[in-house]
């Protein structure tokens, strides 16, 4: 295996370009509105001293988290989308994913890397909201594939972080598939033996909920977290009235029993080393 | 009959015929060839209009309230001897979601399909094909009673998608279609899956994973509906026919980006039009298809079957 540092300073990236106004020195809770500095947001990972709500991060941000010292080897950083069906909405899709490369830094909504957790060998693959609201395409569903093929090859278990609004329409049914793509692979892995965890954050929703963040050996999820099929407007909707209280919420997916957990933030990494154990043990 | 907006000078044909037999009765003049040259006229203009259908016209013909539904070649494709099976054993049985076992010429297959309701009482009671969890349980629980007797399965899909609802989400309706798309990825036995009218995404994809996966010519299969799709990218209602071209969706287009693996064609004038040679056609493609998946170990079918899967997709490097 070949290992490199990640430096420090890319880790901060959600964070990097408030810094250059001084106001972005300052967090404020979406949830609590309470103001504390982005170091001391970071130091928290990225979660409120006060009243706990979980920030969205990407993969950057769960990759230093999890990963000891922050190491670990990514592969096939380099694919991307290839618009396929030469889609074009209000904006044509090559452009769209153009842009969003280059405002992201990232070449999609995933980025898969093994390293050790707590000691334990990990495969994460990890969406990124921020890339198209962490849609699923061809990209999304080759990487998990990939990864798969890896995990299989060398016998390691795989974390799926997710963290999206559902398929990439401008990928039409090749997005579709992707959810047939990533579910015959993960068939493969429970036939290996191998634990697969899938880690559902807000929000995972539509074709990768339907998909591979319900086939988890465990299915896990951090407070708060929006877990959903169809999203709350779509079934508001449907049934012409409001929402229960706190619907959809991981609170509620794990009393209806399609959670095994919910881990605060702060005690992912133990939590994941202490269950990789268990398997492995 | 019904007529949709594109078939209005099929209908102008067919009044005029019946207009001309209506007076041909009366006056007792004989129209014998005048009726042949518009029965000829009447078939050449179905012809083309279905030869030349856009995206968006195919996705209303799939929709065409006349258009037989899975229940119905069921019964035909088994030459009645469909027995309808109920219930997940968990919750209830849903009625949007239909199965059992049939007979194709001695031999027993589990059917298993989204249903239509054929009448305002029926849509409401069959939620218009769209199924909650317990309908995607119930097929998985089939599918399982299908692979323990050996029992090859077809699954006929035609949904607008899964059910959106309340208990739908409260009884994991992702996690019910991420279950049967695993577990139909593993079936021992050859799964056929046909779409008989619309297939709207992961509603239709949770019955959808087989060892051929087939579109009638009038269909279209993707990852949503065209109003949808023009709701959320062009955030108004009014692209849908331009949404139905992008989303390329189909049976030709999907059969071209090797997203199926077959087009069935319909009767002249779409399935509607001839009813029974719809089912007849049907019942000749899955003998077809059983044949030659007969022919295949049943490792060997499930390693083809996830490899057809996991090609589909377009990336660079
Ligand atoms: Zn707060």
């Amino acid at each position: 295996m070949s290992w490199f540092k990640r430096k420090k300073e890319g880790i901060t990236t959600s964070t990097k370009d408030k810094k250059e106004t001084p106001d972005g020195l300052w967090y404020k809770c979406p949830e609590c509105k309470t103001i504390i500095t982005t170091d001391e947001h970071e130091d928290n990972s990225w979660v409120c001293t006060s009243c706990a709500y979980h920030e969205k991060i990407g993969s950057e941000e769960y990759f230093a988290l999890l990963f000891d010292n922050n190491a670990f080897t990514e592969i096939n950083a380099g694919v991307k989308s290839a618009d396929p069906l030469n889609f074009t909405d209000t904006k044509k899709y090559s452009a769209r994913l153009a842009d969003t490369i280059a405002k992201t830094e990232l070449n999609d909504a995933i980025r898969t890397a093994y390293g050790k957790v707590d000691g334990n060998d990990l495969m994460i693959a990890c969406m990124d909201f921020k890339f198209i609201g962490g849609s699923m395409g061809s990209v999304v569903g080759e990487k998990i594939a990939r990864s798969i093929d890896y995990c299989l090859a060398n016998r390691l278990p795989l974390m799926i972080i997710s963290k999206s609004g559902g398929a990439r329409m401008m990928e039409a049914a090749y997005s579709l598939m992707q959810m047939a793509k990533t579910s015959a692979k993960l068939s493969l892995m429970a036939k290996a033996g191998i634990p697969y965890i899938s880690f559902l954050t807000d929000p995972t929703t539509g074709g990768v909920t339907a998909s591979f963040a319900m086939l988890g050996d465990l299915n896990i999820s951090e407070p708060g977290a929006l877990i959903a099929f169809a999203g709350p407007r779509v079934v508001r909707e449907t049934i012409g009235k409001d929402l229960p209280e706190g619907f959809q919420t991981a609170e509620f997916v794990l009393e209806k029993g399609f959670l095994d957990k919910i881990i605060l933030r702060k005690e992912l990494k133990t939590n994941i080393g202490k269950l990789l154990n268990m398997f492995a043990n | 009959m019904t007529y949709l907006e594109f078939e209005k000078p099929i209908q102008l044909l067919v009044e005029q015929l019946e207009q001309l037999n209506e007076t041909a009765e009366k006056t007792q003049v004989d129209v014998a060839s005048a009726v042949a040259e518009l029965e000829a006229k009447i078939i050449t203009t179905r012809k083309e209009i279905y030869a030349n259908l856009s995206a968006w016209q195919r996705v209303q013909a799939s929709r065409h309230p006349d258009r037989p539904y899975s229940l119905s070649y069921m019964d035909a494709v088994s030459d009645n001897t469909f027995i309808e099976l109920h219930g997940d054993r968990t919750v209830g049985d849903d009625k949007a979601m239909i199965g059992g076992f049939g007979q194709i010429d001695g031999r027993t297959v589990m059917f298993v399909g989204q249903q239509k309701g054929i009448n305002t009482k029926m849509r409401q009671i069959r939620r218009f094909g769209m199924a909650n969890p317990e309908g995607y349980r119930k097929a998985l629980r089939l599918f399982k009673l299908a692979e323990r007797f050996n029992k090859p399965i077809v699954t006929f899909i035609d949904t607008p998608g899964a059910y959106p609802g309340l208990e739908a989400e409260e009884r994991g309706q992702g996690e019910a279609i991420a279950r049967n798309i695993f577990e139909m990825a593993q079936l021992k036995v050859p799964v056929i899956c046909i779409i008989l009218g619309e297939g709207a995404s992961g509603g239709a994809l949770g019955i959808g994973v087989g060892d051929k996966v087939c579109m009638l010519e009038n269909t279209w299969y993707s990852v949503i509906s065209p109003e949808s799709c023009s709701s959320i990218l062009w955030r108004n209602w009014d692209n849908k026919e331009t949404a139905a071209e992008a989303l390329k969706l189909t049976a030709k287009d999907m059969l071209e980006n090797k997203l199926v693996d077959a087009i069935i064609p319909e009767p002249i004038g779409g399935a509607h039009n001839n009813i029974p040679e719809a089912h007849q056609i049907v019942k000749q493609h899955i003998i077809t298809y059983l044949k030659e998946l007969d022919a295949i170990n049943p490792e060997e079918r499930i390693n083809q079957r996830i490899d057809k899967f996991c090609n589909m997709g377009v990336v660079v490097e």
